[in-house]
């Protein structure tokens, strides 16, 4: 698939969860993709980077869910904090272990998980449609009963992956995206590079064929698809390139500059053209 | 090279205390997994492991679990890896129990309730930070502590925004089966170290650091902290304690960067 066919896919005020972790292995280019389309109103289920940042700045969310946004080296997500503290979108945020268990019963097609996490914290009381659940045993424990994170649609981004959907990491970490596209109705996937089938155990061992192509409906090739978060081995995250991204979050100037340089181009070649020039030239903004 | 630095007998900083208090807080933990979300933990930590704590189990920051002392930012440090802890698998030994946080709080209270998500009113805050984060889930499955590198009254708060961390009067209110794994350990900071060792669980001074005087913690804590008649001075550091760190666990002084002076 290319990247628009994928984007096509998605609908107005669908529910879209991304892999990855903070601002690392990122579907970056599908996100840029779905920046450059018309879909709006998105719920974006998510731990939270860039990918959120970007989705925020360009008016595409109407709901977060998360329980942190963050860029690592840069603590705190720039355009997510900006749309927070407009009050532009709406949020569930839970805490991590929450969402673990909302993801696992999104893919399990359950209405609840039970987990102690949350239990006297505040997000009870941010998210007032949060139930608890006692334990029928003799124990009687409470427990938040966390719903499920069912999403319309899932993206992911991986090192390898075959044409038919396999899906291969290659890092020190899978994080949560084989959870997320089982969570999803449906589930895209980008990858570094599209190999042949007999070709993947010369990549890496049998342990790093996480994503079974059952729960994938679409591959995309997209080298330096998860540009500027980390995919490692491949590349590490271009961190010059962050911290120009996240200057713009308190700069509309800054912003419009740097949208209109790297973000508003025709596809992803073209983005990473710009990338490439400024590598060159030194920051465009 | 002068015979200060040499033989171990350069005073110590008050860096170099708060890293000794922050190890303190692990002392006793045996072999459970010791994580620290910041560089002053993550010193304290691996101070405390390899010294006095040597069962600790630790990761390198990133999804390895590193069994020798590896110093503070030097990326290409020899590993000694013993484990895969990738973030899946930490949330399993956070739901067992086995595991001692030691976080950040941008505002903690009285009974130890932390806030890191945001400050202001939560549905449009004055102030958006990371998020919850992992918060919620730590504080009520196994021990957490705090490190405030900048004791203030904007840090100690009577009511934080928004309880990511549960403090003692939450836990105390779920009940019985609901809290039996709670326990916020210890809050330290570069005035002193403060415990929860009281009838009701209340924020207790448990030493100043060399220097500091009652009155100057009292000013700069946003509510009444129980003060005990006599408050000990927080424990110095050994001559091989001080070695390890300026030698072995961070040798480019990160924990000065974070506590001057």
């Amino acid at each position: 698939m290319s990247h628009s066919e994928v984007v096509a896919q998605l609908e107005d005020g669908m529910t879209i969860g991304i892999g990855g972790w903070g601002s690392r292995r990122k579907p970056m280019s599908l996100v840029a993709e779905i920046c450059r389309s018309d879909v709006k109103d998105l719920t974006v289920v998510t731990w939270g980077g860039p990918d959120l940042g970007l989705l925020c700045a360009y008016g595409k969310v109407a709901k977060a869910v998360y329980a942190f946004a963050s860029m690592d080296s840069i603590p705190l997500e720039p355009h997510f904090r900006a749309a927070r503290q407009s009050g532009a979108i709406e949020t569930m945020e839970v805490g991590e272990g929450m969402f673990v268990m909302g993801l696992m019963a999104a893919g399990q097609r359950l209405p609840f998980l039970p987990t102690r996490a949350g239990m006297g914290s505040d997000v009870m009381k941010i998210n007032p449609e949060l139930r608890t659940v006692t334990s029928p045993y003799d124990d009687g424990e409470t427990f938040v009963a966390m719903p499920p994170l069912r999403c319309d649609v899932g993206l992911i981004h991986m090192n390898r992956a075959d044409e038919r959907g396999t899906g291969q990491f290659l890092g020190p970490d899978m994080y949560f995206d084989d959870m997320i596209a089982m969570a999803s109705d449906r589930c895209f996937m980008s990858a570094e590079k599209i190999v042949p089938t007999e070709a993947l155990l010369e990549e890496g061992s049998i342990h790093t064929l996480r994503i079974n192509r059952i729960f994938i409906d679409g591959v995309v090739e997209a080298p330096r698809g998860a540009h500027f978060t980390e995919c490692p081995p491949d590349y590490e995250r271009d961190e010059a390139f962050q911290a120009e991204y996240a200057k713009t979050g308190s700069d509309a100037e800054a912003w419009d500059r740097f949208r209109s340089t790297y973000l508003d181009v025709g596809s992803h070649e073209e983005y990473l053209a710009a990338v490439d020039a400024r590598s060159d030239e030194g920051s465009a903004t | 090279m002068s015979d200060d630095t040499t033989n171990g007998s350069a005073s110590p900083t008050r860096a170099d205390y708060c890293a000794i208090a922050v190890a303190e807080c692990f002392r006793g933990d045996g072999e459970i997994m010791a994580n620290a979300i910041g560089n002053m933990q993550a010193i304290g930590g691996r101070l405390a492991r390899a010294s006095f704590e040597p069962d600790l189990v630790m990761t390198d920051g990133v999804a390895s679990l590193a069994a020798n002392d590896i110093p503070m930012g030097v990326p290409d440090a020899p590993k000694v890896v013993e484990g895969w802890m990738p973030y899946r698998n930490l949330f399993d030994v956070v739901w067992s129990g086995r595991r001692h946080v030691m976080m950040g709080a941008t505002q903690v209270d009285r009974f130890g309730n932390q806030n890191i998500a945001c400050i202001g009113d939560y549905a449009q805050p004055k102030v958006q930070l990371l998020g919850v984060r992992g918060a919620p889930g730590n504080t009520v499955n196994h021990v957490t502590s705090y490190w405030v590198p900048k004791h203030s009254n904007r840090v100690f708060v009577e009511t934080v925004d928004v309880v990511s961390g549960v403090g003692y009067d939450r836990a105390a209110a779920l009940g019985e089966a609901e809290s039996r794994f709670h326990e916020i350990r210890r809050v330290v900071s570069n005035l002193g170290t403060f415990d929860f060792d009281t009838p009701d669980h209340a924020m207790r001074v448990r030493s100043l650091h060399p220097g500091v005087t009652i009155d100057e913690v009292v000013e700069a804590t946003g509510f009444e902290l129980v003060i005990p008649d006599d408050i000990p001075e927080s424990r110095a550091p050994s001559a091989e304690e001080l070695r390890l760190l300026n030698e072995v666990i961070d040798p480019k002084n990160f924990r000065g960067n974070e506590v001057p002076g």
